[in-house]
């Protein structure tokens, strides 16, 4: 483990200092990353200057679920994002490559252009989650104060392994990008919102089926002190690092019965 | 050093057979192939395109997982293994690099040696060396997309090298190379099996390769092994017969001449055959002296020929 963060560290370092040749458009894209992410963010204000409440959560309250989510995506995109291109290296030969050196290769790929630009969606989100815990009228206890680094934790989990998932699922169809992206891109986006406001159906859907329900929806509930529209048990709130350990564990299954059946290509 | 033992490998290729329909057939590509390879040899492996030569060679490296059969290199299974055997072999796709595209080929291989754990001071070392017997100097501070193929491939096996592996893999390490950085290629070669006693296997369609590299060779047709023994015996059965091909005025009854013999006719044109024994030299002037003679052109057999020839099972193997 502790080999793995060094290697990480190491070949990320280095495609740093590879992109830092062109230090000018390395702050572009990443001022131009920190701009969209505002933008979408305004959409939020748009829709509140029609309803004061948005399934019925406050502005702050949405802008907190909107900025938990946004910052467990962003670090898993930060860190993982990288492994949806699999598909690219299984089709170009290059996973060949990646297989002949002592580094597995869920490691190369992940830290593959790794480039301080990918922070451009970190700074807006966390800046987000500052102003909403402002203006929450939360009274704080320990157990709330606790649950929320353990549900940012538990979102990053659970946002690697599905991006895992998704990736391994490359291994069977190659050109399954597409349909891998609308698990990822739609998990971000769907947990940027109250959960409640997709109907009593698909939140079953997202809590028992697509485990999104437990990236920041369960556990915001118990820290804005709302009761779940499902009636689930108390424990739900705190299983987020259960629910990513789960999924991590069939990630780790499908990345290596990807592997095994790897076929690589001519020549 | 490698223990293949009756593996096969074959492929699931879906095709399209209708509109939406998809069938799976399974494609051969390596057929119950046996062999060892003790430490210290230098094999060559050769075959035909689409043969499966580098289809075992992924095998070996741990890329692809044998469909059946067994597979040993350095004592470890390949491909549940691969890691670990990564930090002992070095492996070299000539079609394909493994450096880093825009990284300088001294960074490349600095994060190498981290990869693999190298010292510093071993590192330094072993750079030096490389550097000088495979002439990087020119090009080290080049970014690697930069460079050259012949550059490249050079610095493709100082990386494959730095970890000073006990057995190094070469697929078709002198495609596309000029005359001289094949040389520089092959004197390396020979001096890091016989010096340094790194086992290696190579293939190559390039049989200047193998006469001047290889003590064994092991030849591999449509997934069997067809051949498989030393060089000499091999280069007996290259020199087998020699073929004279000469274009005649007209066309006539079969030549005869002393020290050949017509194998085929075509019109004006005639193939004869002459065993290693016998003079060229004479059969040419005997036939020139005799007819009228347009053209005449002799032609080595190669190793296309060679292969055919054991297919058709006119050498056994002496293993
Ligand atoms: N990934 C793959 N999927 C399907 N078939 C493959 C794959 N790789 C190789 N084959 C098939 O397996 C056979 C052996 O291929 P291989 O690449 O091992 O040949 P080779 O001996 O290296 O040939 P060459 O000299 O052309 O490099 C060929 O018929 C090829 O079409
Ligand atoms: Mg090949």
């Amino acid at each position: 483990m502790v080999e793995a963060v060094r290697i990480y560290l190491l070949l990320a370092g280095t495609w740093m200092r590879s992109a830092a040749q062109y230090p000018a458009s390395m702050v572009m894209l990443l001022a131009t990353q920190a701009v969209a992410t505002f933008l979408d963010a305004a959409a939020i204000l748009i829709v509140f200057a029609h309803t004061p409440r948005l399934g019925g959560f406050s502005l702050p309250e949405v802008m907190f679920l909107y900025a938990t989510s946004g910052i467990s995506v962003a670090v898993a995109d930060i860190t993982l994002g990288t492994v949806e291109r699999l598909g690219e290296h299984i089709r170009h030969g290059t996973l060949d490559t990646l297989l002949l050196r002592p580094v597995g290769p869920l490691l190369q790929i992940a830290t593959e252009d790794f480039n301080p630009r990918r922070m451009g969606k970190l700074v807006p989100t966390a800046v987000m989650l500052v102003v909403s815990l402002r203006h929450l009228d939360l009274h704080w206890t320990l157990a709330r104060a606790a649950t929320l680094p353990l549900m940012l934790a538990g979102g990053v989990g659970i946002f690697w392994a599905l991006w895992v998932l998704a990736a391994a699922w490359q291994f069977a169809v190659v050109d399954g990008k597409q349909a891998a992206n609308s698990i990822t891109y739609g998990g971000a986006y769907v947990t940027q919102y109250p959960l409640s406001i997709f109907g009593r159906d698909a939140l079953r859907g997202l809590t028992w089926v697509l485990p999104l329900a437990f990236v920041n929806w369960e556990p915001a509930l118990y820290v804005l002190g709302r009761p779940d529209p499902l009636g689930l048990p108390v424990f739900f709130r705190f299983a987020s690092p259960l629910v990513a350990a789960v999924l991590a564990v069939l990630a780790a299954l499908a990345w290596r019965t990807g592997l095994r059946h790897y076929q690589s290509t001519g020549s | 050093m490698i223990e293949v033992d009756e593996v096969c490998k074959s492929f699931t290729v879906r095709r399209r057979s209708g509109r939406l329909r998809r069938s799976r057939t399974l494609v051969g590509a390596v057929d119950r192939i046996s062999f060892t390879v003790a430490a210290g040899e230098f094999v060559g492996y050769l075959g035909p395109n689409g043969a499966g030569k580098s289809t075992t060679i992924k095998m070996l490296t741990g890329i692809l997982t044998p469909t059946s059969g067994r597979v040993r290199v350095s004592g470890l299974d390949p491909s549940r293994q691969r890691t670990a055997l990564a930090r002992r072999i070095g492996v070299v796709f000539g079609q394909r690099t493994t450096l880093w595209w825009d990284l300088p080929l001294r960074d490349s291989l600095t994060l190498v040696r981290h990869l693999y754990r190298v010292e510093r001071s071993t590192h330094q070392a072993r750079l030096a060396e490389l550097t000088e017997l495979l002439e990087l100097g020119a090009f080290l501070d080049t970014p690697v997309r930069q460079l050259s193929l012949g550059q490249r491939m050079r610095g493709d096996l100082a990386a494959a090298l730095v970890h000073d592996p006990e057995l190094l893999v070469l697929d078709e390490p002198t495609i596309g190379l000029d005359v001289i950085s094949k040389a520089t290629v092959r004197a390396f070669l020979t001096r890091l099996n016989t010096e340094r006693g790194t086992t290696i296997l190579l293939t190559t369609h390039d049989l200047g390769d193998v006469e001047r590299l290889c003590r064994r060779v092991m030849v591999i047709d449509h997934g069997r092994l067809a051949y498989d023994g030393s060089l000499p015996r091999l280069r007996a059965a290259l020199d087998a017969d020699r073929i004279l091909i000469v274009d005649l005025a007209r066309a006539a009854p079969p030549i005869e001449v002393d020290g050949a013999r017509v194998v085929r006719t075509d019109g004006p044109r005639q193939w004869l055959a002459i065993p290693p024994s016998g003079n060229a030299a004479a059969v040419v002037a005997a036939v020139a002296a005799r007819h009228e003679v347009e053209d005449i052109s002799l032609r080595e057999p190669g190793i296309e020929d060679l292969i055919t020839r054991l297919y058709g099972g006119g050498v056994p193997a002496d293993r």
